[in-house]
């Protein structure tokens, strides 16, 4: 069984429509990526995925593991193994990053029947990843991403994912922002994770972070929908030439 | 016994409580005739309805449905109900006065071991056979106010504490109201905190109920004289049962280049009043209050804050946040005035409401009456819902509504609950937030 099937999904945010009857099926171990210009609704894509509010689904499906996505809460969503790393992650003052992983990771486990992590257990866990990752550890201590910078902000994305264990990862324009030394240590993290069962989505501009996490798959986004689909070469094609010829096709 | 000009039911059944009442309250000769002045002061208005300004958002005579017989003393089921309920505000170290249905309850307090300098009595015992100075004292509060009135006229008992002159406690001392439930009753009390000069004092009141409390009436006011060079931490916090009603008025004084640090929260009660006048008596002192009402249900909590600033070179800083849900009521009323004299006076106020609800209300009622020029005052208000994408973000990681809610809850309440510095009551403050969260989740 597929692990996601996207279904000639539409979209309406405003009563304006976003997403045309947008498919996509990713499976089990896959990376898939998305590459589209500003505006093609790629980060629309991701939401409604993970279910933020404000969207309106006029037609078509998301499947996960067989199951109506669209039916599920996001927090039933999260704890299922739907994990979006956001483009723009929030600031929330006065809610510390440790308190938030824990009770973030134990509604997840609780939700699932799983038993709540000891609180050794859990700070072992915590710092390991963080250390991986180069996030420092008075980094945590801080409300969730209160001071971060841009970059600190998407390794905090990447160590919650890292933590969650989810099935599914899409992320959301992970490269903006970051240096290439953050880049590869990022793409590193998330490379770590790719495992026969899970499956990536890395949703990008640029080409250049897919030469450090290699896609299986690469589907071209325009104007709301997948134009083209195709290998890791499409990638380089499409920074030869650029977007303007799907535009043109969308 | 004067003209009575305005009554209803309710007011009639409390001047009646009074009169049967009146000959078994502690104190004879001048204390009894104060009683009788106050309780005329009471009458002229009665209970308090919207009518008077500045009881606009909380009529009591619409409130109040009913007036409950005085409290009789605990006995000892409902000593062993209260000695229960306490052990949850336990604060290691603390000096526990405990207060059970208006009565000092000296087995549940701790009043062995003294430290030098420190005194301790029951209202009771000053009003019975203490000296004029210090009853007189305990009948200053002003009977304009027909709840102080009423209070003045009834208040059976409470703590008097006197702190000397260079005393600086390391323990704070905890001041708990418990309201055993046994029987539907009003309580009456009244308690005195007067600071030497170069003194340093924490102070906890907790206001609580046994478990499965009946209805009742907590009606209490305090009088606090901060002296010269002294600083006196206060955290306040009211967990009364659902269906009861506090009503408590206080009245603090503040000598030259006093520190006055005070944190209020409500989260309990079905019906509550706090209505404090801050006074700074001598020059270069400071005040910072931080209140919280953490209401949900059909809870009313109203929070009336009088700062006077009548002397120059005084700063004050008022902050106040109230969380709202179901059909709860928050009231804020925040008066500040700065008399001619009080130059350099550095006065500000702030209000924060957070709505979880569409019936949600909070009033805010901000009163700026500046008579000098050389001043800093001002004053802002927000109102708000929870940040949509905020909450988004934490059920993405899988919190539930309500615990996404809470942690957000939690993060709006605990930058007030970071101006308690004392880690103890820091900890007292965020377990009664926490079982506020609980109770609705
Ligand atoms: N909340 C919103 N309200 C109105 N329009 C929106 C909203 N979110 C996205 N859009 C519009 O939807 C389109 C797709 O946006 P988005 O999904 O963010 O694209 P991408 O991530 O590919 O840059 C854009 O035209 C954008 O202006
Ligand atoms: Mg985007």
């Amino acid at each position: 069984m597929s692990l996601l099937e996207v279904k000639d999904l539409k979209v309406r945010v405003e009563e304006r429509e976003i997403l045309h009857g947008l498919t996509l099926t990713v499976n089990p171990g896959e990376v898939h990526a998305i590459m589209g210009p500003n505006g093609s609704g790629k980060s629309t894509l991701s939401h409604v995925i993970a279910g933020k509010p404000g969207y309106e689904v006029t037609d078509g499906q998301i499947l996960f593991r067989g199951e109506d996505l669209l039916e599920m809460d996001p927090d039933e969503r999260a704890a299922k193994g739907v994990f979006l790393a956001f483009q723009y992650p929030v600031e929330i003052p006065g809610v510390a990053t440790m308190n938030f992983l824990r009770t973030a990771l134990n509604a997840q486990r609780k939700a699932r029947g799983e038993s709540e992590f000891s609180t050794p257990d859990f700070l072992k866990k915590v710092r390991e990843v963080a250390k991986s990752l180069n996030i420092p550890q008075d980094m945590l201590k801080r409300g969730v991403n209160v001071g971060f910078s841009g970059g600190e902000k998407k390794r905090n994305e990447i160590l919650q994912m890292a933590l969650f264990e989810p099935a599914v990862c899409i992320l959301d324009e992970m490269d903006s922002g970051l240096d290439i030394d953050a880049l590869r240590i990022a793409a590193d993290g998330v490379n770590a994770l790719r495992s026969p069962d899970r499956a990536m989505v890395v949703i990008t501009h640029y080409q250049r972070l897919l030469n450090y996490i290699v896609p299986d798959f690469v589907h071209v986004m325009s104007k709301g929908r997948v134009v083209k689909s195709g290998g890791k070469d499409l990638a380089l094609e499409l920074e030869a030439s650029g977007y303007t010829q799907f535009e043109d096709a969308a | 016994m004067n003209v009575v000009l305005a009554k209803n039911e309710t007011g009639r059944a409390l001047s009646e409580s009074f009169a049967v009442a009146r000959d078994r309250l502690p104190g004879g000769g001048k204390v009894a005739e104060a009683r009788n002045t106050a309780f005329e002061a009471y009458e002229r208005v009665g209970l308090p309805h919207r009518r008077l300004e500045e009881w606009k958002y909380t009529d009591l005579r619409a409130l109040m449905r009913e007036v409950l017989p005085l409290a009789a003393a605990p006995d000892a089921a409902a000593l062993k109900q209260a000695a229960a309920a306490v052990k949850l505000q336990a604060i290691k170290g603390a000096r526990r006065l405990v207060l059970v249905d208006g009565v000092f309850a000296p087995k549940l307090s701790e009043l062995e071991g003294l430290e030098k300098g420190v005194t301790v009595r029951t209202l009771r015992d000053v009003l019975e056979t203490g000296d004029a100075a210090l009853q007189t004292q305990l009948f200053t509060p002003d009977n304009a106010n027909p709840m102080v009135a009423l209070n003045s006229a009834m208040m059976t008992d409470g703590v008097v504490i006197e702190i000397a002159n260079g005393v600086v406690l390391k323990q704070p001392l905890q001041v708990i109201h418990v309201a055993s439930g046994a029987t539907s009753a009003a309580m009456f009390t009244r308690s005195l905190l007067r600071l030497g000069k170069d003194t340093g004092v924490t102070l906890v009141e907790s206001y609580i109920a046994a478990e499965g409390a009946k209805a009742y009436q907590a009606h209490d006011s305090m009088i606090v004289a901060i002296g010269d060079n002294s600083r006196l931490d206060h955290v306040r916090l009211v967990e009364d049962g659902r269906d009861a009603f506090n009503i408590s008025s206080a009245v603090i004084t503040l000598g030259a280049h006093a520190h006055f640090n005070t944190f209020g929260m409500t989260s309990g009660a079905a019906v509550s009043r706090y209505q404090a006048t801050i006074t700074f008596a001598g020059e270069g002192s400071r005040v910072e209050t931080n209140g919280v009402n953490l209401l949900n249900g059909r809870q009313h909590a109203d929070t009336t804050l009088f700062m006077d600033h009548a002397v120059p070179h005084c700063a004050s800083r008022e902050v106040f946040r109230a969380v709202a849900d179901d059909r709860g009521h928050s009231v804020f009323q925040g008066r500040i005035i700065v008399r001619p004299d009080a130059q350099k006076t550095d006065a500000k106020m702030m209000t924060r409401a957070l709505l979880l609800s569409d019936d949600a209300e909070a009033d805010n009622k901000p009163e700026l009456e500046i008579f000098a020029d050389d001043v800093t005052c001002g004053h802002g208000a927000t109102t708000g819902a929870l940040d949509e994408s905020l909450l988004f973000y934490l059920r993405a990681r899988g919190l539930s509504e309500k615990e996404a809610q809470a942690l957000l809850i939690q993060a709006f309440v605990g930058e007030a609950i970071e101006s308690i510095v004392n880690d103890d009551l820091r900890e007292l403050a965020i377990a009664a937030a926490q079982r506020w969260l609980e109770a609705r989740a």
